[in-house]
């Protein structure tokens, strides 16, 4: 007889799961670490780093051709006292700490021409964030920012990025013994934008790194979080979160290099994807060399697919070294907002809208919640809000 | 007094590249206060009558007509419907990962009454349900239809039909898989919503186990998608004796 279907989440969805059979994180990359771009040919497209990534939509980022104008971003840097605020030149001896891992993050940083630097000192405990806004002016920049915080300094930094631009940057984090930040990364640009970026923390010994990284905007926005440890002891939590609409390309692609021993860290990457042709990319590899001993590491991404027409690529990728850890897991699982749960909270009085936000909201609330920044919070849950409702109008 | 009006319904489905009459002219007139049960063999079309009233997207309706208190039921949306007054509890409950059952039935019921419920009442009327319904109050927390047993599903929606006092409920195969002490709680929970005297009910069902606890006012027999008779209390009796197969063999009787 004629039933409706109930059909359980997770196993089905239009979107397309690719798990990674026999790639490692060596093989990725088809060019060593440089900071010479032209030690990276310009890539074809069919290079494992590039493989996911519309190369004619960076806009000259990956060729040469993007050259940077005046004025391209404006960068508003609001800190509290305490904080050190400097804008230095390329030979400054704190720029350059981690070499960029693929061509475009070598021509960002091959044609930056200042970079700044924060500087939160030793043992200061800041009780406001640092908040910096980087707007898109309409033009091209490249950009080099570094954040440091000296021995058990606390601080929070928000770097908002809005309007439109074609930017390329690299942001090191470094944070020293016992040193706690948290970094909320928000890419909430207008639709032309393209930001392709690495991020990259050295964490300290016994230092907590938190990260969460919330991408709305930019027709193309491919960014690298990656992690790597100064000394035993230390903590990373890299939280992620995107809305990808239709005709939106977002790519997150971290690393974890648990390189000493008796390190943490816990990847938890959540997205939600409506439209035709919404493509996200998720590229979670963790790696545990053989002198990190007692490693415990967990990395996740979850996805939910809302419309037909949106694709994710999912690729976690665990290569351990040594079998003297705590704990190494990884999942990835990509389900579908169907029309069964629509039928059913709609057969409850709800309307289509709230519907979509109740499970969209209640997708995204255990990270949103974990921010600790209320305004960001609430800016967050309304965007999403606002996303819904004009996919529904 | 709020009445449900079926009136010679017509409704297709999609299966194969083909399209299926599934419904052939079916009447029926429900009152507040009445409780009808609609029994029948499986693939007679009951399901799909109760899909269809709720307004499942799979089914379409070809003819005939559907009023609540004489509105216009069909050219309702499904959230619109709802907030007039039907309620389906379905036979097979969905899964909404990532939305409590808390969170769930207060949107739920903020959509139907049309303002949010105060929240200290709220949170005591739902406490006082569940416990009627022997729920762990933990079961707030979980998500919605969730990793719940098929006994939890029915509790969860017979909790729903306690909250939001439908003026029709229809309950689809509510008894199917529940073993006799959850049937028990289930039908407890929904007697106590008709001895309000507020509430139409359709309670569609393939065995008459659960007529022992509900007691119909009307049996209908549904066959080959339409009812083919329709008796009192007497005819689930005759059913539980001889089964459907009169009704199955040829044409039904008219």
């Amino acid at each position: 007889m004629a039933e409706a279907q109930n059909i359980p989440v997770g196993s089905t969805t239009a979107g397309q799961i690719a798990v990674a059979a026999e790639s490692t994180v060596a093989t990725r990359m088809s060019a060593p670490a440089s900071f010479d771009v032209a030690d990276f040919p310009v890539p074809h497209g069919r290079e494992e780093e590039w493989r996911f990534t519309p190369l004619e939509r960076l806009r000259g980022l990956h060729d040469g051709t993007a050259v940077a104008t005046d004025g391209g971003v404006k960068v508003d840097i609001d800190a509290p006292e305490g904080v050190v605020v400097e804008t230095v030149g390329r030979d400054d001896a704190r720029v350059g700490r981690a070499a960029p891992v693929d061509r475009v993050a070598a021509q960002a940083y091959s044609s930056f021409e200042q970079a700044g630097v924060l500087t939160v000192p030793k043992e200061t405990v800041l009780t406001e964030p640092i908040r910096i806004a980087v707007h898109g002016e309409g033009g091209t920049a490249y950009a080099h920012q570094v954040i440091e915080l000296g021995a058990f300094a606390e601080a929070v930094v928000v770097i908002d990025h809005t309007g439109d631009a074609v930017l390329a940057a690299g942001v090191d984090y470094v944070l020293g013994d016992g040193a706690k930040l948290t970094v909320v990364s928000v890419q909430d640009w207008d639709d032309k934008a393209v930001h392709v970026g690495q991020h990259n923390a050295l964490v300290g010994r016994d230092a907590t790194f938190k990260s969460f990284v919330v991408t709305f905007g930019g027709d193309l926005v491919r960014l690298h979080p990656r992690v790597a440890y100064a000394g035993p002891g230390g903590e990373a939590e890299l939280f992620g979160l995107y809305f990808t609409d239709r005709g939106q390309h977002q790519e997150h692609r971290l690393l974890v290099d648990h390189n000493v021993p008796h390190c943490k860290s816990n990847v938890v990457y959540k997205g939600a994807l409506q439209g035709d042709d919404a493509h996200a990319v998720w590229i979670g590899d963790v790696l545990i060399e053989a002198a990190a001993e007692g490693t415990d590491t967990y990395e996740m991404n979850r996805n939910l697919v809302l419309t037909d027409g949106a694709r994710v690529d999912s690729v976690p990728n665990l290569e351990i070294e040594t079998g003297e850890i705590v704990g190494a897991g990884h999942a990835s699982a990509t389900g579908r907002f169907d029309d069964e749960q629509l039928f059913y909270l709609m057969a409850r009085g709800i309307p289509e809208l709230d519907a979509r936000r109740l499970v969209v909201h209640g997708f995204f609330a255990e990270l949103v919640q974990q921010i600790g920044v209320a305004d960001i919070e609430e800016r967050l849950l309304a965007k999403i809000g606002e996303e819904l409702e004009a996919s529904v109008a | 007094m709020a009445t449900l009006e079926i009136r010679d319904l017509h409704v297709t489905v999609e299966a194969d590249n083909a399209t299926k009459e599934i419904l052939k002219g079916v009447d029926l007139t429900v009152k507040q206060g009445e409780t009808h049960a609609i029994m029948g063999p499986n693939g007679s079309g009951k399901s799909t009558l109760a899909y269809s009233l709720a307004g499942h997207p799979k089914y379409t309706i070809t003819g005939g007509t559907v009023t609540l208190d004489g509105e216009d039921v069909l050219e309702m949306s499904v959230d619109e419907r709802a907030r007039a007054g039907l309620f389906l509890a379905m036979q097979y409950p969905v899964e909404v990962p990532g939305v409590s059952v808390s969170n769930f039935l207060r949107t739920s019921a903020t959509a139907v009454r049309g303002e949010a419920p105060k929240l200290r009442h709220w949170v005591k009327e739902v406490k006082e349900a569940m416990e009627r319904l022997n729920m762990d109050p933990a079961f707030a927390e979980r998500n919605v239809n969730e990793g719940f047993s098929g006994g939890e599903k029915k509790r969860h929606e017979i909790l729903q039909l306690e909250l939001l006092k439908p003026k029709v409920a229809i309950l689809d195969e509510t008894d199917s898989g529940l073993d006799v002490d959850a049937l028990r709680v289930v039908s407890e929970g929904v007697n106590r919503v008709r001895e309000t005297g507020e509430v139409g009910t359709l309670l569609i069902t393939h065995y008459t186990r659960i007529l022992r606890y509900i007691k119909p006012d009307h049996v209908h027999v549904f066959a080959n998608g339409r009812i083919a008779e329709s008796g009192g209390a007497e005819l689930a009796d005759k059913l539980e004796a001889e089964g459907y197969e009169a009704y199955t063999k040829g044409g039904a009787s008219e």
